[in-house]
């Protein structure tokens, strides 16, 4: 069988690398609404005139600097949580010491709009574009809560006796800005990663909601103390938030160095011989794009690229490397007993036992081969990706593809999960940097 | 604290009397008491929620915010009882820890707010023309209750015989300061919570607690993920190490070694930390070697000894992606260089070769011979360092070696022990590249 794919093509060029010339409409939209937005009321203010200048800078000031020290989270969400707190406390402004301020819904999106775009420019300069839909959402949210907050600012006067009401309004208003923030963000993760709105939804508001709290809290802290401590007070204001921005950077510095240390010692299999260089990295690829599209979960993603990085790391106890490196061409005894070494070396760490279950299982046919059932979702993409790249390689050729696709396909009544082997038909009909 | 020694009871029994003193005689005149309960829950509750940083030793807590919240709202007498009031702390502590926290905390509430009143600050809640001037008297508090914690605990630890007194440049400062400026940062917060006390009352509570239960939360979670890559570091090297009977545990042994070296020169913690990585990784490009060669009896052919010379420069390829390693990428590459330029890959002489790589070679090559190899008994830790001494110089910086050797008699050195394997699945190499008593033979020379 294996004869008539022909040997692997290693001259063929690399898939090339594929500008980002795609229209995600979701995205672009939030974009174009963001942008317009920005224009229209810096337009509109510079035609109707500033009011109370000195805060509008001091804001301005506050948001520009946070937008400066922005950070980008876990799942590469970019956030800056100390220019979204002084975007809502500035928003939610009622009084500086005691001197009522007055500004429009329209000001308060003309000042937002200019302390982000400062902050971000020195980004631009060396290089670092910002995520723009990231940035046009942080933009919409203070333009949703600006225009539903602003127009009824008058009436809500600091020394009234229903101080707690205004402190619910607000409250309120976060809430829901923050709702529909989530919505938009999973709208375009959807679109970007090809998977489910449903789950982009949870995904998207489970990763918001801890800092979303943080910042709508800390604006309507800003807010409400600037009434007695005057713009004296911004500087003390964003210290509470900015600890929660260091422990999220450092968590988000965390995440991203565990999952470059499990990259770079997924290779250790490819040094030693035991497989072809790129295999693991090209299985978790395809493993990740598959998941996305059978629309996993972010947490279950991350376990499956964890174990398809690491889902040849049993050959390592082998005494002599395998034949090619190739697992799907070795014996079912001897597959499985890979498995099971790298699924044992795996659980070692303590900490990754969703990771070492799916590498255990991942040779099981799909009825499964034991007592515990059919294998997880996981185990089963990562077996049809190893096959896939097993038998592909490096090659990019469309017949090749299309020859082992067929092969998987004939197996697909025991052997490999149909509805796995479908979607990856489907992803390999996208263009490379679609994935 | 089961055994408290004498000094130390006594220490514990001088703070806490003073504390009742205070808050016994002191004068109750113009204290709101619903405003000083309150605050006194405030100041209970954040410190039941402290979070503990990384080693366990030192925690960071909001609860200052919450006691200089009193110092302003209250007064020095009303701070001490705040303050005192962490003795019922939700959590389980025995009694003598918690009255010495709630002592301390007391006459650190105590000083502040005589501080604080002596530099003009009013007590009470902060009117709007009290802004912006009230921050100096405030970071003065601040700067009193900060000193006055530090110095009780401080006491307290000498008397216990956990820290000793150290020379100024061997103290390491930095993780000081960043536990300083944290609390800071947390008692800055005081006053943000005394400023609104008067606006929204105990609401304020709940706004200003929210961003920091959030931190809190999400460093338990740093925590985690920073133990949980730990693991899977350390247990991915030894996974690469099994291959070899005798060699287990070498990788996390000089990973620990160099960690004594760097903290004997008196290195910044972070790299520190980043020498144990460095330490633990310098041997993955062995894999790429292939195991017959590693493992030959007898001399190497030149083919072979390059391939050997070849692992550190594999090495790096496999990690020079991980992003936080940097300065530990060159240790790894270059950790069989030799001082007099006769070391692989590059042949690089004395100064040249990067920091890291002259501790991560004397860490390495003290391991290996501590350790049985198949063709020796290990030797003991005396004969290691004559023969460290006698390379000094020559294959290895003297600095580094003096640094290892008086971080060994300091700390004491536990090297592995490895039975001899009882059957023949293990595979036993019969010569080892990283023993500098047993050098390599190449075919054709004498000795390399």
């Amino acid at each position: 069988m294996i004869t008539t794919l022909g040997s692997p093509l290693k001259e063929e060029p690399k898939r090339a690398a594929q500008p980002r010339n795609r229209i995600d409409p979701a995205r672009s939209v939030v974009i174009v609404a963001a942008v317009t937005c920005a224009v229209g009321s810096l337009l509109w203010t510079l035609f109707t005139g500033f009011v109370d200048p000195d805060v509008a800078l001091a804001f301005g000031v506050l948001i520009a600097v946070g937008e400066l020290a922005r950070i980008t989270l876990p799942g590469n969400r970019e956030v800056a949580p100390i220019a979204s707190a002084g975007a809502i406390g500035y928003t939610f402004l009622l009084d500086v010491g005691g001197d009522p301020v007055n500004h429009s819904a329209w000001q308060v999106i003309a000042v937002v709009s200019v302390g982000i775009a400062l902050g971000a420019l020195p980004h631009i300069a060396v290089g670092r574009a910002p995520r723009w839909s990231d940035l046009a959402r942080r933009g919409l949210v203070v333009v949703l809560i600006a225009l539903a907050f602003r127009p009824f600012a008058e009436r809500m006067s600091p020394d009234s006796q229903h101080w707690w009401l205004v402190l619910c309004v607000m409250a309120a208003l976060v809430m829901a800005s923050w709702l529909v923030d989530s919505g938009v963000a999973a709208a375009i993760r959807a679109e970007r990663l090809r998977t489910r709105l449903s789950v982009a939804i949870r995904d998207e508001s489970r990763a918001q909601f801890a800092l979303g709290m943080a910042i709508g809290s800390s604006g309507i802290l800003i807010a409400l103390a600037s009434t007695v401590t005057g713009l004296a007070g911004l500087l003390v204001f964003t210290a509470p938030l900015l600890v929660t921005q260091v422990a999220f950077r450092r968590y988000a510095e965390i995440r991203l160095t565990y999952l470059q240390t499990v990259r770079a010692l997924s290779r250790v299999t490819e040094v030693g011989g035991y497989v072809e260089t790129g295999h693991s990295r090209r299985v978790s690829r395809l493993a990740h794009a598959i998941g996305c599209e059978m629309g996993m979960r972010e947490s279950e993603l991350l376990a499956l690229e964890y174990a398809s990085l690491m889902h040849d790391i049993g050959q390592l106890s082998l005494r002599s490397p395998i034949a090619s490196g190739a697992t799907v061409l070795a014996s079912p005894r001897e597959q499985r007993r890979i498995a099971e070494l790298g699924s044992a070396v795996i659980r070692e760490t303590g900490v990754l036992d969703s990771v070492a279950e799916l590498v255990r299982r991942q040779c099981e046919s799909l009825h499964g081969d034991g007592d515990d059932g059919p294998p997880p979702l996981g185990s089963r993409i990562i077996k049809v990706a190893n096959a896939f790249d097993d038998l592909v390689g490096e090659s990019t050729d469309r017949d090749r593809v299309e020859a082992v696709l067929q092969r998987l396909r004939m197996d697909t009544g025991h052997e490999y999960d149909p509805d796995v082997v479908e979607t990856m038909a489907r992803v390999l009909d996208r263009p490379a940097a679609r994935w | 604290m089961r055994s408290l020694p004498l000094a130390a009871r006594l220490y514990v029994g001088l703070v806490a009397s003073t504390a009742i003193t205070v808050v016994v005689l002191g004068s109750y005149d113009g204290i709101d008491p619903a405003t000083l309960v309150l605050v006194a829950i405030l100041f209970v509750i954040a410190e039941s929620i402290s979070t503990m940083v990384d080693s366990g030793k030192a925690g960071i807590s909001p609860s200052s915010s919450a006691s200089l919240a009193a110092v302003v709202l209250v007064g020095p007498v009303g701070a001490a009882v705040v303050g005192f009031a962490s003795c019922l702390i939700l959590r389980r502590q025995s009694i003598v820890k918690r009255v010495f926290n709630g002592a301390q905390f007391a006459l650190a509430g105590y000083a502040a707010g005589w501080v604080f009143r002596m530099l003009g600050g009013d007590i009470g809640v902060p009117e709007r023309g009290d802004f912006p001037w009230i921050v100096l008297p405030f970071t003065a508090a601040i700067l009193a209750h900060t000193v006055v914690n530090g110095a009780l605990v401080a006491g307290l630890m000498w008397f216990l015989g956990v820290v000793r007194i150290q020379r100024p440049h061997r103290i390491r400062w930095r993780p000081v300061a960043t536990l300083e400026l944290s609390s800071i940062g947390y008692g800055m917060l005081g006053l943000f919570i005394a400023a609104i006390w008067g606006v929204v009352g105990p609401f304020a509570v709940l706004l200003v607690l929210l961003p920091l239960f959030i931190a809190r939360w999400t460093f338990d979670q740093y925590v985690a993920e920073q133990r949980a890559h730990e693991a899977t570091l350390a247990t991915l090297c030894q996974a690469v190490e099994t291959k070899d009977y005798y060699t287990r545990g070498h990788c996390m042994r000089v990973s620990k070694a160099s960690a004594l070296v760097a903290e004997e020169l008196g290195m910044h913690a972070e790299r520190v930390h980043t020498i144990r990585y460095a330490g633990m990784l310098h041997d993955v490009g062995k894999l790429g070697v292939p195991t017959k060669v590693l493992q030959k009896p007898g001399k190497l052919t030149e083919e072979e000894f390059a391939a050997i010379q070849l692992h550190p420069m594999r090495g790096y390829e496999i990690v020079r992606e991980i992003g936080f390693l940097d300065e530990a990428l060159a240790g790894i590459m270059h950790h069989h260089e030799r001082m007099d330029g006769r070391g692989y890959p590059m042949g690089l002489v004395g100064s040249d070769i990067p920091e890291f790589a002259r501790i991560i070679s004397v860490a390495d090559a003290f391991d290996c011979m501590t350790s049985t190899r198949s063709y020796r008994n290990a030797r003991s830790v005396s004969e290691t360092i004559t023969e460290l001494r006698r390379c000094a110089g020559t294959q290895f910086d003297p600095v580094m070696v003096d640094a290892l050797i008086s971080a060994i008699e300091r700390e004491g050195w536990d090297p592995g022990v490895v039975e001899p394997p009882d059957d023949d699945v293990a595979e036993v190499a019969q010569q080892d590249h990283d023993d500098p008593s047993v050098p390599l033979r190449l075919e054709g020379e004498g000795e390399r």
